[in-house]
């Protein structure tokens, strides 16, 4: 009993991540119907730039904030500059734009870093927290309440301000957006920047755990996948429900399931995909796509 | 000076050319109406007011020449444009509509005040605030929308084809709000209809169009009166 309820926890927190990735795919996703492929490395750019700002010897919630700064101007800056000159171009070429962008990224990030692991530190104490007869990791507690708290900040974003509403207007009906004096490709750029920030966010959280390297997002990336095909990609509360069920399915399985260990961990999620775009295409909260021919 | 002064606007979509340099004006606190067939180009001449269309003339708004101007340029000038199809944002509730409806007007005032209009004009979406738009029946997103461009306190409203595909009891409540509104709000109006007779009991000038020109224009009692008007567009 005690092994399980520390397996939710820890997957919960994993989860966590997952579902933040998820959430910056489909917040792009619902707003330009596109799913950037580049999002895990942007991810792991940014904290690659907060691991130079702590190696510099800026204290960790300080490189934190800066972090979520300079990855929203970034992802502002990415959608301005290369996003932009594709927008209304067909699917196919967009999705070859993000593939491209991903390989910069990672290329870039191996120039400049290399790409030998790092460590990256936790915020939080090494020593584990004890409740009862059950001890649970303190990163795990931390990154899933930071993560917790930055989704907690967006839905208050989104749900309650002008700036928010007009975003998932401009998502939602572009030539009524524009009638209402909504700038709407600069609501799309700053989607883009929050993208980011959620994203950078989910990489310092990770980073410790899967340690620093360009390619440490693959396998998250992937996650998230399973994390917004599960949730609905239509559905950003869905997303992060997906991710944290994969979390916590993913660890169970692990643990439970002697023949999947830790080797087949990223399978399990793969087959989730498999399964849900079998049975249940649009996802648990997603609504089905209706296009009018 | 008549608000909106349009000269010789051409406007096309890729190669076809739809409209053949039109002009008409729209005077300060009247309902002037652009009648005409579908396919005539009232729903472009529209469509280019607002810069939704590639267009070559002439358009001035209050003087300025705003002619090229980015739809949402335009639209903070207080041009509300209740578009055809109803513009309607269904997966936002009601007042979150209405909402949007004030995103961009430059005249100050309180939001909570211009809802309490909005809702005094068209009570039903009062009841329906908190539901999402999508649920409302097609009159009331059609008064949802009116009440949308409402919310930019405008100067001018251009109203696309709001009789479209509604029962005539519910398009006559529409007319009404409109009429009083402009005579309350002090908003000019441009209505662009198929539904010639509704529109002619509106408005105090009226233009008919066929195959992107004005053919023909006058006050609305004499295009009424007027025997190709009455058996074409009136059919009486």
């Amino acid at each position: 009993m005690d092994i399980l309820i520390q397996q939710v926890v820890s997957g919960l927190a994993t989860g966590g991540i997952y579902g933040s990735v998820a959430l910056a795919l489909v917040m792009i996703y619902q707003a330009t119907d596109v799913v950037n492929y580049a999002q895990g490395e942007m991810a792991m750019f940014s904290t690659y730039l907060a691991w130079t700002m702590l190696n510099a010897g800026v204290p960790y919630w300080l490189a934190f904030a800066a972090t979520l700064v300079v990855s929203f101007v970034l992802g502002v800056a990415i959608e301005r500059i290369v996003i932009r000159p594709v927008e209304g171009a067909p699917v196919l070429t967009i999705v070859i734009v993000c593939i491209g962008l991903l390989v910069i990224l990672n290329s870039v990030a191996g120039w400049i870093y290399s790409y030998i692991q790092k460590p990256f530190p936790s915020p939080f104490p090494p020593k584990p927290i004890r409740v009862g007869n059950i001890y649970f990791g303190a990163h795990d507690i931390g990154a899933l309440a930071v993560t917790l708290l930055v989704l907690a900040g967006l839905y208050v974003f989104f749900r309650f301000t002008t700036l928010g509403l007009a975003m998932r207007a401009a998502a939602q009906n572009p030539v009524s957006s524009r009638l209402c004096g909504i700038r709407v490709g600069w609501m799309l750029a700053i989607g883009w920047g929050l993208a980011a920030l959620v994203g950078a966010v989910a990489g310092m959280m990770v980073a410790p755990i899967v340690f620093l390297d360009p390619n440490m997002m693959a396998g998250i990336l992937i996650y998230a996948f399973a994390s917004a095909t599960l949730g609905g990609f239509t559905s950003p509360g869905g997303a992060v429900l997906g991710g944290l069920i994969v979390g916590v399915i993913e660890n169970l399985a692990g643990t439970y399931v002697h023949f999947i260990g830790t080797e087949l961990k990223l399978t399990v999620a793969l087959a989730l995909i498999l399964i849900v775009l079998l049975v249940r295409p649009s996802g648990l909260f997603g609504r089905a796509a209706i296009h009018r021919v | 000076m008549a608000l909106l002064e349009v000269k010789d606007l051409e406007a096309q979509y890729g190669w076809t050319k739809v409209l053949h340099g039109v002009s008409f004006d729209v005077e300060e606190g009247g309902i002037t109406t652009i009648l005409g067939a579908n396919g005539a180009g009232k729903t472009t001449t529209l469509r280019a007011v607002c810069g939704m269309v590639k267009t070559r003339g002439g358009v001035r708004f209050d003087g300025r020449s705003i002619a090229g101007r980015a739809t949402e340029d335009v639209v903070r000038l207080g041009i509300a444009h209740v578009p055809e199809g109803r513009g309607t944002f269904v997966n936002l509730t009601v007042e979150e509509n209405l909402r949007l409806g004030a995103y961009a007007r430059s005249r100050g005032g309180s939001l909570a005040e211009d809802l309490q209009t909005a809702y005094k004009y068209f009570p039903v979406l009062a009841e329906r605030r908190a539901q999402l738009a999508g649920t409302l029946s097609g009159g009331e997103q059609q008064m949802l929308a009116v009440a949308r461009g409402l919310m930019l306190r405008p100067r001018l409203l251009l109203l696309d084809e709001p009789s479209l595909g509604l029962a005539p009891l519910v398009v006559r409540e529409i007319f009404r709000i409109v009429r009083t509104i402009n005579q309350e709000q002090r908003v000019s109006v441009l209505l662009v209809e198929q539904n010639a007779a509704m529109a002619l009991r509106l408005a105090d000038r009226a233009y008919l169009m066929e195959t992107g020109r004005v053919v023909m224009s006058g006050s609305a009692a004499e295009l009424r009166e007027h025997d190709t008007v009455r058996r074409a567009y009136l059919g009486y």
